[in-house]
């Protein structure tokens, strides 16, 4: 049994359960990202692989042994802190070497791995600087540098990009996918920004509520959620309640043909908003009223109001002569864009 | 509201009546004791106008040097004992749950406020031979017969301790508790044991917090004044005992006061290195 | 807290820590008036004469009255000097805030031996109300520590709101800056009466010989004779602290005042 494995981990604080019942296989080399809002457990889950919290049930191996009584510091890991952590006492260099010589090596192989460490994050020659003489960016690479410098079997991020600006942010979130591909390492990252996790990642798990609701591809994930949850947590869904219809689905306002239930008389259905198509003219399946228009720049939100139901809708600007609010027009929701949940499944 | 100088007569009112007080009853009798530190003693307890040196020249003699050297040792060696045991308590104090750093601060408050009087009394019954410890120690069959371990050096360092220890901890409290745990955490993720770490990590970015810590320290146990007298001989008197003893006992307010400003000067110079060290560390401590 | 060796670490310390508590508190329930621990025989009548002995209900009304009036007095030097170094900028006040801590810093004994000299050389030596006047400069530096933290707390924006609502300084200090300090000033008052009750050194070198608190009777007794009446009375004095410094944590937050991020904050 290779990779990472987690069954069953459960944690309790008193009476709140922050992680509860999570199993997931991670295979080597893999980059995963845990998704979700703030309070559904991911930190706590990403601390409970480093060994910094204990689970209170379930196991958790690497590479077919179960490591749950292994401390963290046998763990052979690095990890990058939201904080960073960088040890203010020490020298770049002295904290990128700090895994180093815990380990017993030698100054010289010391001093040659810090400097490849260096040129590896493209920070070279910055060894006799302190921490406080670095920019936001430049700490991050350190606390990189710092968290690989002994091979380590896992790669842990807890929200490592949350203190950089938008712009450099992106970057980073660029290279570090790159380094991760380059070295082969497997990497777990814990975030609430699901385009960060979304472009960065082979795999993501979105959480809630200490749960896993789901774990796929990033494409995957947001072209079948498995939840209303997900559907609404990645990107923007519209949600819509239906029920079953003569060949289709009935919503307040019209109908969605072919759209099958399945058993289910009634439904929630999930429609991206790219997915929505506009038509001109009052006549179709799904009439509905323009009540508000956003222009975005490259897309324009169209918001529609057919029956009780809002939908939002992403077009491409000024397809059709450009949409006037207060214009009646035909929206069509194809079938097979839509995913279909059972109506009671909360969002 | 931005925060501005004082424009009017009227802005510097808030601080007129605290500052009167400070310099009537605090700068004044300063002032006057280190006045009182020059003048003659005269027979009968008083003393007269005078500008002598000589209560200051009584400190070339053997005497005053050795109490000299004993109170700036006692007080080291206490300073030292606390921060030893002071320091990984802390450390581990900051790191429970909230509500028990609570009682552990009550505890802690509770003891430090007590009167040097009952501090010293509590000790000296404690150690004494009719209710002390050692009657303990018989009942268990440690000991033959109950022994009294009062007065002596022993019980001094016993009593200073048990009333600096509460101070020390207070003192460390602020910076241990802002110490960013994820420091530790890395620490142990790259490969340090706990002990390991809180040798190459917690202790070295604290060293400017401990020196001064313990530069406060020394200075309150060189203001110890009762505990000495109560728990220990004549042999363990200090500085501060004495001037208590030259001022009440013996009436030579001149040669108290000579003392005192002596006392003074030391501290501030202490006081001064420990802000000239803590002012300097920018880490550790936010 | 896990580690087994820890948890006997802070046992120890409890022990210590409580030790001479435990002690006094068996000496004083004594049959006899001998102070041996174990106690021989139990009786309650030493706690008793704390209040029904006339000198030690006396020392003790003493020791009340002096603490309280004391510790009003430190307030009312604190409270608006952390007010103005908080509103003003003006580097010179700082000087007046290090002499409002210096008492504190510097031993004691220098703080009495000065309170000596000044009430000598002003002829009021003795007078019972010296002793209130030299332990409210002696306590100044604890409301003075915890009011300028709590001024350090309130938000400057929410001042500024107040100020477009159309409050000005007098209405803002009455309707804002004073509610929100108050827990800062009640725990600064606490902090300075439980000192002042248990202080010995200033008040014996002010009125040592005229008024009697608790600390000098319990010194004089340790002296010329003792009795268990003054564990009894340290007992309560012990209780007292920290039946103060509980109401402090219960109401305050007593890790912030004793220098900790708030919750929530830092981390």
């Amino acid at each position: 049994m290779s990779g990472l494995q987690l069954v069953d981990i459960t944690k309790r604080y008193g009476a709140v359960t922050a992680v509860d019942g999570i199993s997931l296989e991670i295979e080597d080399g893999a980059f995963v990202c845990l998704l979700g809002p703030s309070g559904c457990g991911k930190t706590t889950l990403l601390r409970m692989i480093a060994g910094l919290e204990d689970p209170s049930a379930g196991d958790i191996s690497l590479q077919g042994a179960r490591i749950n009584d292994m401390p963290a510091h046998k763990r052979n890991l690095g990890m990058v802190f939201q904080s960073l952590a960088l040890f203010p006492h020490l020298t770049i260099g002295e904290n990128i070497a700090y895994p180093l010589k815990i380990r017993g090596n030698s100054r010289a192989d010391c001093e040659a791995r810090v400097r490849d460490l260096l040129d590896m994050v493209q920070l070279p020659g910055i060894e006799n600087r302190s921490t406080a003489q670095l920019s936001g960016g430049q700490r991050q690479r350190v606390a990189i540098a710092r968290a690989l410098a002994v091979s380590p079997q896992l790669f842990l991020l807890d929200e490592p990009l949350s203190a950089l600006d938008a712009k450099l942010r992106e970057a980073m979130q660029v290279e570090l996918r790159q380094l991760q591909q380059r070295l082969g390492i497997t990497t777990i990252v814990v975030t609430h920004d699901q385009r960060e996790a979304m472009s960065m990642s082979d795999k993501i798990v979105v959480m809630s509520n200490g749960k896993v609701e789901q774990m796929a591809a990033p494409i995957e994930a947001y072209k079948k959620p498995a939840s209303p949850f997900v559907a609404d947590f990645l990107g923007q869904a519209n949600l819509i309640r239906v029920q079953k219809a003569e060949s289709g689905a009935a919503l307040s306002g019209g109908r969605v043909p072919g759209l099958s239930l399945g058993p289910r008389n009634e439904a929630l259905i999930s429609i991206r908003p790219e997915d929505v198509v506009i038509k001109g003219g009052g006549e179709g399946p799904l009439p509905a009223d323009v009540v508000f228009i956003r222009e975005m720049g490259a897309t324009v939100e169209v918001h529609l109001d057919a029956g009780a139901d809002r939908i939002i809708a992403l077009a491409p600007p000024k397809r059709d002569g450009g949409l006037k609010v207060g214009a009646r027009v035909s929206i069509d929701l194809p079938a097979d864009a839509c995913v279909v949940f059972d109506s009671r499944e909360a969002v | 509201m931005r925060r501005n100088p004082p424009q009017k007569p009227a802005d510097y009112l808030p601080i007129a009546f605290p500052a009167a007080m400070l310099a009537l009853f605090f700068v004044v009798p300063f002032g006057i004791m280190v006045a009182i530190s020059v003048f003659k003693r005269v027979q009968g307890g008083f003393y007269e106008p005078a500008f002598t040196l000589d209560n200051y020249a009584r400190f070339l003699t053997p005497f005053f040097g050795e109490v000299l050297m004993f109170s700036l040792a006692l007080a080291a060696i206490v300073s030292v004992v606390c921060l030893l045991i002071g320091v990984p308590f802390t450390y581990l104090l900051t790191r429970i749950g909230r509500r028990y750093q609570v009682l552990w601060l009550i505890t802690l408050l509770a003891v430090l406020s007590l009167s040097e009087v009952i501090i010293g009394f509590a000790w000296s019954t404690l150690l004494s031979r009719t209710a002390g410890l050692s009657n303990f120690l018989v009942f268990l069959s440690i000991m033959d017969k109950p022994e009294a371990w009062t007065p002596g050096f022993g019980a001094v360092m016993t009593g200073l301790v048990y009333q600096a220890f509460p101070y020390t901890v207070l003192v460390l409290y602020p910076a241990f508790s802002r110490l960013d745990p994820s420091l530790m955490e890395a620490a142990r993720t790259l490969g340090s044991s706990p002990l390991r770490a809180f040798w190459n990590v917690v202790l070295p970015i604290m060293r400017k917090t401990l020196l001064a810590t313990f530069i406060i320290v020394f200075i309150f146990a060189l203001g110890a004044y009762l505990l000495p007298q109560i728990l220990g001989r004549p042999q363990h008197w200090t500085l501060s005992v004495l001037v208590t003893d030259q001022a009440i006992y013996q009436s030579n307010m001149p040669f108290a006061a000579a003392m005192a400003v002596f006392l003074v000067l030391s501290s501030l110079f202490l006081v001064g290195l420990s802000i000239l060290v803590s002012e300097k560390k920018g880490i550790g401590t936010p | 807290m896990k580690n087994p060796a820890a948890k006997l670490f802070f046992a120890v310390i409890g022990l210590f820590m409580m030790l001479p508590v435990i002690v006094i508190a068996g000496v004083a329930l004594n049959a006899k008036k001998t102070l041996v621990f174990p106690p021989q025989g139990l009786s309650a009548d030493w706690y008793l004469s704390v209040v029904t002995d006339p000198a030690w209900r006396s020392a003790l009304l003493n020791s009340l009255m002096v603490a309280a009036a004391a510790s009003a007095i430190s307030v009312a030097i604190a409270l608006p000097l952390s007010w103005f170094l908080w509103r003003r900028v003006a580097p010179w006040a700082r000087a007046v805030q290090m002499i409002g801590f210096a008492p504190f810093i510097l031993p004691p004994v220098i703080t009495a031996l000065g309170a000596l000299s000044f009430w000598a050389t002003t002829g009021f030596y003795g007078q019972p109300w010296t002793v209130i006047i030299s332990h409210g400069i002696f306590f100044v530096s604890l409301p003075l520590v915890t009011i300028t933290l709590g001024f350090a707390t309130i938000d400057r924006d929410i001042l500024e709101a107040g100020m477009t609502m159309g409050a000005d300084d007098k209405t803002l200090l009455k309707t804002v800056i004073f509610p929100l300090i108050r827990p800062y000033v009640i725990s600064g008052f606490a902090f300075a009466f439980v000192l002042s009750l248990n202080e010995y050194i200033v008040a014996y070198m002010t009125v040592g010989f005229t008024l009697e608190t608790i600390p000098i009777k319990v010194f004089n007794a340790l002296r010329y004779g003792y009795t268990p009446t003054m564990a009894a009375v340290s007992v309560v004095f012990i209780l007292l602290a920290v039946l103060v410094f509980g109401l402090v944590a219960r109401f305050g937050d007593l890790p912030k005042l004793m220098g900790a991020w708030s919750r929530g904050e830092g981390t």
